[in-house]
């Protein structure tokens, strides 16, 4: 006999920041919310993130809406939970490494400008200024002071601390098997393996996974994994200021191939040590070290940085970006199932995502008109295999 | 009675020669770790933590933990319950990260 527990406003599934993000909004309108997991708080792409809070790289679009908002959102919340998510409000920096690459930039920014993203154009001569161990071969750069940090791991265990305070329950090591529904469709709550829960209304917060609860629920929704690597060098005083990246990397990020592509992402933490991203390739779930994209990350952090190249590397993780075919999540109501909201496919952005997700489901589940429009992020827009 | 894992196993180890460490010779014997080689000597710590400037030596001694960090041949962040104790090797009290250097 699976255990029953007093009914619920909604049903939260899955334990990474995006559904902490959404727990939390949903606690502070009020609602009765049960978070569930398969794994730990974080265990997923969350724990395997970097925690870009990013606008530079990208377009003016829905993501780049999404982003600013989520910005502010982050703004917010750092000022009670600031330090203990190491948020770091320390801007980006992206360099090229050719004329044509500058002016490419330049183009973008000037887009970007339109809509509200601040961007300053560096010449190469004053790059230093900005980070002194920089390469001095770059032809120019672009400075994004709204571009923030957080510790991903760190953010999604704050966020659910906060929303148990407010009332939420967290349940973890459970995973859920069905979604159930009425028999005119409409979700009833979910049930895992040990216990059911009652709640009209299911948020799919299962990120790289999001794609099978959807299935549970009976819907199609096509979320890939994107396999990332990122090297963990030996702590070292703060030789990186910003957030540093090479201006491939905004190609490499819309780009819709399977094979592996590299970009230097480079930062670093409070904690000492720097982190190098970022690859791409679309392998499945399949957790193998790649040697090809640890070589090719370390030879691009290090002609970024030259002093990486007497740095250790001190271990290496991957994880696996949840990736719809059009690089948007999905987030909210969807229109085949009432009651099932989705908060997913965030792809490599989930971190700096999060809050504005989990704010504008919130904003749904109590009736009120969502600050931005949901439309470009319904999850039916993919057509059924 | 003080037995030693040397004892223990019956090893029979080739003749001692010796390391450096902040200046002063320490005795080791052919195929011990740099770690096993200053415990040995008594030493118990060789490098301070990055925040408090708190003592650490040997915690896990496999390879796994990174605190056992010390400045090996001028290198720092080397993990000395791996690297071999072989005649010449120059052991320095690691303070922090060991890379002041870098600093900007």
């Amino acid at each position: 006999m699976l255990k029953t527990e007093p009914p619920l406003d909604v049903v939260v599934v899955g334990a990474g920041v995006v559904g902490a993000a959404c727990a939390y909004y949903a606690a502070r309108a009020g609602l009765a919310v049960t978070v569930v997991d398969r794994g730990p708080v974080a265990g997923g792409t969350t724990g395997a993130g970097e925690g870009n809070l990013l606008v530079s790289d990208k377009e003016p679009g829905p993501e780049l809406d999404l982003a600013l908002l989520s910005l502010r959102l982050w703004r917010e919340l750092a000022d009670d939970l600031g330090a203990a998510m190491e948020y770091e409000p320390k801007g980006g920096v992206v360099v090229s490494s050719t004329p044509a690459g500058q002016e490419a930039l330049r183009a973008f920014a000037a887009q970007q400008a339109a809509v509200g993203v601040v961007a300053e154009e560096i010449p190469a001569e004053r790059l230093q200024e900005l980070e002194p161990h920089l390469s001095p071969r770059m032809a120019g750069g672009f400075h994004y002071p709204q571009d923030a940090q957080v510790q991903p791991a760190l953010a999604a265990a704050h966020l659910l601390r906060e929303a148990r305070r407010l009332g939420a329950k967290l349940i973890t090591g459970e995973t859920v098997r069905a979604v159930r529904r009425r028999p005119d469709g409409a979700v009833l709550g979910v049930e895992t393996d040990r216990r059911r829960l009652d709640a009209p209304a299911v948020v799919n917060a299962a990120g790289t996974w999001g794609g099978e609860l959807a299935g549970l629920a009976g819907v199609h929704l096509p979320v890939l994994p994107r396999r990332g690597f990122v090297l963990v060098t030996e702590p070292l005083p703060r030789i990186i200021r910003h957030k540093v990246y090479a201006a491939d990397y905004v190609a490499d990020v819309a780009s819709g191939s399977a094979g592996l592509q590299t970009s230097a992402v480079i930062e670093g933490t409070p904690g000492g040590p720097v982190l190098i991203g970022a690859s791409r390739e679309r392998v499945g779930f399949d957790r193998t070290l790649s040697q090809e994209a640890l070589h090719r990350l370390a030879a691009q952090a290090a002609e970024l940085f030259p002093v990486l190249a007497d740095v250790t590397v001190m271990r290496v993780y991957r994880g696996f970006r949840p990736y719809l075919p059009d690089h948007l999540p999905a987030i909210g109501a969807d229109p085949r199932v009432p009651g099932l909201y989705h908060a997913c496919g965030h792809e490599g952005a989930g971190i700096g995502l999060a809050p504005a997700t989990g704010l504008l489901i919130a904003e749904q589940l109590t009736g009120k008109q969502p600050e931005l429009d949901l439309v470009p992020f319904r999850a039916d827009r993919f057509p059924a295999a | 009675m003080r037995r030693t894992p040397a004892e223990l196993v019956g090893a029979e180890p080739g003749p001692a020669h010796h390391i450096d460490f902040d200046g002063r010779p320490v005795p080791a014997l052919p195929g011990q770790s740099i770690a096993a080689a200053l415990w040995a000597d008594g030493v118990l710590a060789w490098r301070t933590t990055r925040v408090g400037g708190r003592p650490r030596g040997v915690f896990c001694g496999i390879g796994a933990c990174f605190d056992c960090l010390a400045t090996v041949n001028g290198r720092p962040n080397q993990r000395t319950c791996l690297l071999p104790a072989e005649p010449g090797t120059t052991v320095t009290t690691q303070e922090g990260h060991g890379r002041a250097d870098l600093a900007i």
